[in-house]
């Protein structure tokens, strides 16, 4: 990646850490669990994570130069509502880029 | 002798017939991600190489959202395995299971530990605990015969299709909106609706501390948040029963 010097570091680190996440009870092998306290908040990772990076990227999108768009807005507000009605992944991809081309070809 | 030999294929097909409803997702997830990462710039080789050696797409996208923003190095390895963290107790919820199997096999169903393959894996080992570990490998295996090459196959169909894409198709808000169809159906209970506000509001309050490090600050916050909603919950229920 020519504006990313790094990639490498990245996808190697990332390689290494993954593996060790997945690896890490499974390698231990014997019974060991986390305190239950531990165990909730791990739960709450993905969703304490993902909203915030996702924040930005949806209210100053790259694309307009860091400006708020309409469409970009419109999509990600139907994602989310088809996504929370249906739980169906591929459906809300398929919805928010649907609401994305509609909005960007009416604006 | 033959008789085990025939279980253990037969759990192998079992496992491979309860997969296949995840192509489905895996598939059009794979083409995204190889789409986004030629977006963001990467190679083929980078693309593919992130794709086998991590195998987790919403990690993968988080570091490509993060790289966009320039983030430093170390935070966009943090964050991308932040989102891995809840593989820990995937990890630990299937060790009981096949924690007997040898260190190689062990270590080859870590590097496959993917969401579909706990899942399945998961639910068959409680209601079968009793079945022989040879057996439940087996199973393991099978769930991932179809999944895994479908995912580096999807992969670089996306890699080599998105770089004939014209800017026309708007493919930068693939990522946003692939994350967001990923946290929709979690924010139908209260704890994570709160988890996910927090998040958001945290991120966007924080947004002014360097190397993107309020997103992870912000996280600390929301996973406490959602955690200390859920306690809340359960005790109020039991207050009332």
């Amino acid at each position: 990646m020519s504006t990313y010097e790094t990639i490498w570091t990245v996808i190697i680190l990332m390689g290494i850490g993954t593996f060790l996440i997945r690896f890490s009870f499974l390698g231990l092998a014997g019974g060991q669990t986390f305190p239950e306290w531990v165990l909730r908040l791990l739960r709450y990772v993905p969703v304490a994570v993902m909203p915030g990076l996702v924040a930005p990227l949806v209210l100053w999108p790259s694309a307009t130069g860091g400006e708020p768009d309409i469409a970009r807005l419109g999509a990600a507000a139907a994602t989310l509502l088809i996504g929370a009605a249906t739980r169906n992944m591929l459906g809300s991809i398929l919805g928010g880029m649907a609401a994305l081309y509609i909005l960007l070809w009416l604006t | 002798m033959s008789t085990p030999v025939k279980k253990e294929r037969s759990a192998l097909v079992e496992g491979m017939v309860d997969a296949l409803p995840f192509i489905l997702i895996v598939v059009p997830f794979a083409l995204l991600f190889g789409v986004a990462a030629t977006e963001a710039g990467l190679s083929l080789v980078e693309t593919m190489s992130m794709t086998v050696l991590v195998i987790a797409g919403a990690a993968q996208f988080t570091a490509l959202a993060l790289m966009e923003e320039q983030a430093p190095t170390l935070i966009v390895v943090f964050t991308a395995l932040a989102v891995n963290l809840r593989m820990v107790l995937y990890s630990a919820s299937i060790a009981p299971h096949l924690g007997k199997a040898k260190l190689w096999q062990r270590a080859v169903v870590a590097y496959f530990l993917v969401d579909q393959s706990y899942a399945m894996s998961q639910i068959r080992f409680d209601k079968q605990p009793q079945e022989p570990l040879a057996r439940k490998l087996a199973y393991f295996a099978g769930l991932m015969i179809p999944v895994a090459p479908l995912w580096y196959a999807g992969t670089y169909v996306g890699a080599v299709v998105g770089e004939a894409i014209p800017p026309e198709f708007a493919l930068d808000f693939a990522v946003p909106i692939t994350f967001l169809s990923m946290v929709a159906p979690m924010l139908r209970s209260l704890p994570h609706l709160v988890a996910a506000f927090v998040s958001v509001a945290g991120t966007l309050a924080l947004i002014w501390v360097p190397y993107s490090m309020g997103l992870l600050i912000a996280a600390v916050f929301a996973m406490g948040a959602g955690a200390m909603t859920e306690l809340w919950m359960d005790r109020r229920k039991g207050a009332a029963a």
